[in-house]
């Protein structure tokens, strides 16, 4: 990250202007902007290579097979797979835990079986298991959010016990950036014999993940939040796991024969992707790693840390401002929420963009548990990437004096 | 500055102070509005007699906009016949831009005067929080629909 000015002058939408002010981008959390070598590798990939894939035995399918199953194998290398055939393609994080919590989930579940999810949660977290536990007869327990806003392992054997199958966490909080102990958490599940499930949309686009290290049995993440298209999105599951699965839609590419009253599935993964792939995205997918490879996934960590520092320090010198989160970076991502005396979040939002060109978040980002945990209603939430730099947090702060001016808090 | 317009005085004022907050108990209709995507809610409690609103209560948290629209909502319509909040609804949404077209109210009746809402006019230069002025007012309509569904089948 030697040049950050360089980098950025490989995302084109970075350079535009908002009400006549330089773009700060600070929403990356949300999902972050795209680098023009992964906006021309789709678009090259249209022109050039197109077609759909594991069809007939012409030479453009088998150019695009190639790049569709090349994306795979990138994004097996990324979480330390064991192997390309342990990832399944979906449309992002959110169709990836639907596909464990029904696929796995529905097989295996019993009435009085249990499912421990984290407080922190995002919706995407807890629905799919609110639905299959419905069900099943399967009943939710929740891991509570301490003052210091880890997840509280006080009562960790308690609530992860014997009738234990599932325990479902997100390795990094899209509203206060806390990463759970997802390594220690995954050792007591097995140690009660229940599968691992992470939520890493915010994880893998930020740091080295591998896969054995947090002793995971599934991990979903977003092509969209890693500088790739929308669309796009993993689910790893170990070899094993998801030969336990059944697959949630039937139809073509997931068979390896059809009869008129059974049929018999493709192997893994493709048991999981009926229906033409996203394949475009996928190969956008496979340049979005390509790039980060190249930044290198510990220079990317490193820079989120120092920006995040720098975001805290010049935070804690707003009057009235509160940030909701840890405050050791050795425990936390880019991801920082915060409110401001009695200025609602929308309006914090508005101010920034009116007058900065500044994009935050604002709302309860889809953690409606974690809000109501906080005790708020509502934050506004700064998010940093690989591409955010000292000056545009200097234009958040300023902002923010701006918002405290027309709300008359001095 | 577009952002003066938008937080103006008045607005900020509705905001801190909200008129008219509380609960009605007594033959009150009672709607919620709500904006999922950004979850702030309003609640009104109306009493309507004779085809006047004779008492209003609000409920409510949120941005500045939607709850210092409601507040000013409130003070707006107690008095006025359910016809002439029908106009004020038309008058404010107008304003808004929420309805486009060239049938405004007629400047002679009372649901025309949109007074301290005025205030509001800003906010059309915020296309994305327009929905939060107008938050108010999807409760308020959804109360006089009930008083008027309920009138109807007792007429």
């Amino acid at each position: 990250m030697s040049d950050l000015a360089h980098l950025r002058r490989d995302f084109p939408l970075l350079g535009r202007a908002v009400h006549g002010k330089p773009l700060v981008y600070l929403d990356s959390a949300a999902s972050s902007q795209k680098p023009v070598q992964v906006i021309d590798a789709v678009a090259e990939f249209y022109a050039t290579s197109y077609a759909n894939v594991h069809r007939g035995a012409y030479t453009l399918s088998d150019e695009a097979t190639t790049a569709y199953e090349g994306a795979r194998a990138k994004a097996a290398a990324m979480v330390g797979a064991a192997s390309p055939t342990e990832i399944v393609f979906t449309s992002g994080t959110t169709a990836a835990i639907n596909t464990v919590a029904y696929g796995w989930g529905l097989d295996h579940l019993r009435a009085g079986d249990r499912i421990v999810l984290t407080v922190m949660e995002h919706h995407s977290n807890i629905v799919p298991w609110q639905l299959v536990a419905g069900r099943t007869g399967a009943e939710l327990a929740y891991l509570r959010v301490g003052a210091d806003h880890q997840v509280d392992l006080t009562d960790l054997e308690e609530v992860i016990d014997e009738r234990t199958r599932i325990v479902a966490v997100s390795a990094m909080s899209n509203v206060t950036g806390t990463m759970p102990p997802v390594t220690q958490l995954a050792a007591a599940a097995h140690a009660v014999g229940a599968v691992v499930v992470v939520d890493a949309a915010q994880a893998v686009p930020h740091l080295p993940v591998d896969v054995a290290t947090l002793g995971a049995d599934f991990l979903a993440w977003s092509g969209h939040k890693m500088l790739g298209p929308t669309g796009i999105g993993c689910l790893w599951g170990r070899a094993d796991r998801l030969e336990e699965m059944s697959p949630l839609q039937g139809g073509g590419e997931m068979i390896s024969d059809v009869g008129l009253y059974e049929s018999r599935w493709a192997p893994v993964p493709h048991k999981f992707e009926a229906g033409t792939p996203p394949i475009a995205q996928a190969v956008g997918l496979g340049a979005a790693i390509d790039y980060l490879d190249k930044v290198g996934m510990d220079a990317v960590r490193r820079h989120e840390t120092a920006i995040t520092g720098y975001a805290l320090d010049r935070l804690a010198t707003i009057p009235d401002l509160t940030v909701h989160g840890p405050t050791d970076l050795a425990v936390r991502g880019g991801a920082v929420s915060f409110t401001l005396g009695d200025i609602h979040a929308h309006d914090i939002a508005t101010i920034l963009d009116e007058e900065n060109g500044v994009a935050i978040r604002a709302g309860h980002h889809c953690a409606k548990p974690l809000m109501r945990h906080l005790g708020l209603t509502s934050a506004a939430r700064a998010s940093f990437y690989v591409y955010t730099t000292e000056d545009e947090i200097d234009q958040l702060v300023a902002g923010l004096h701006t918002a405290r001016r027309i709300f008359g808090l001095s | 500055m577009p952002i003066d317009d938008l937080y103006r005085d008045v607005i900020l004022d509705h905001y801190r102070n909200p008129r008219r907050r509380g609960r009605l108990n007594h033959d009150a209709i009672h709607a919620d509005g709500q904006n999922p995507s950004c979850g702030d809610e309003f609640g009104v409690d109306v009493v309507v007699g004779g085809g006047i609103i004779t008492d209003i209560a609000t409920q409510g948290q949120g941005c500045s906009i939607s709850q210092a629209s409601g507040s000013m909502m409130a003070d707006a319509v107690v008095g006025l016949t359910i016809d002439e909040v029908r106009d004020l609804a038309s008058s404010f949404k107008r304003m808004m831009s929420i309805v486009e077209g060239d049938n405004p109210v007629d400047p002679e009746r009372p649901g025309a005067v949109l007074g301290d809402l005025e205030a509001l006019q800003g906010v059309r230069q915020f296309p994305v929080r327009i929905r939060c002025a107008d938050l108010a007012w999807v409760a308020l309509e959804d109360a006089i629909d009930q008083w008027e569904t309920a009138a109807a089948v007792g007429a």
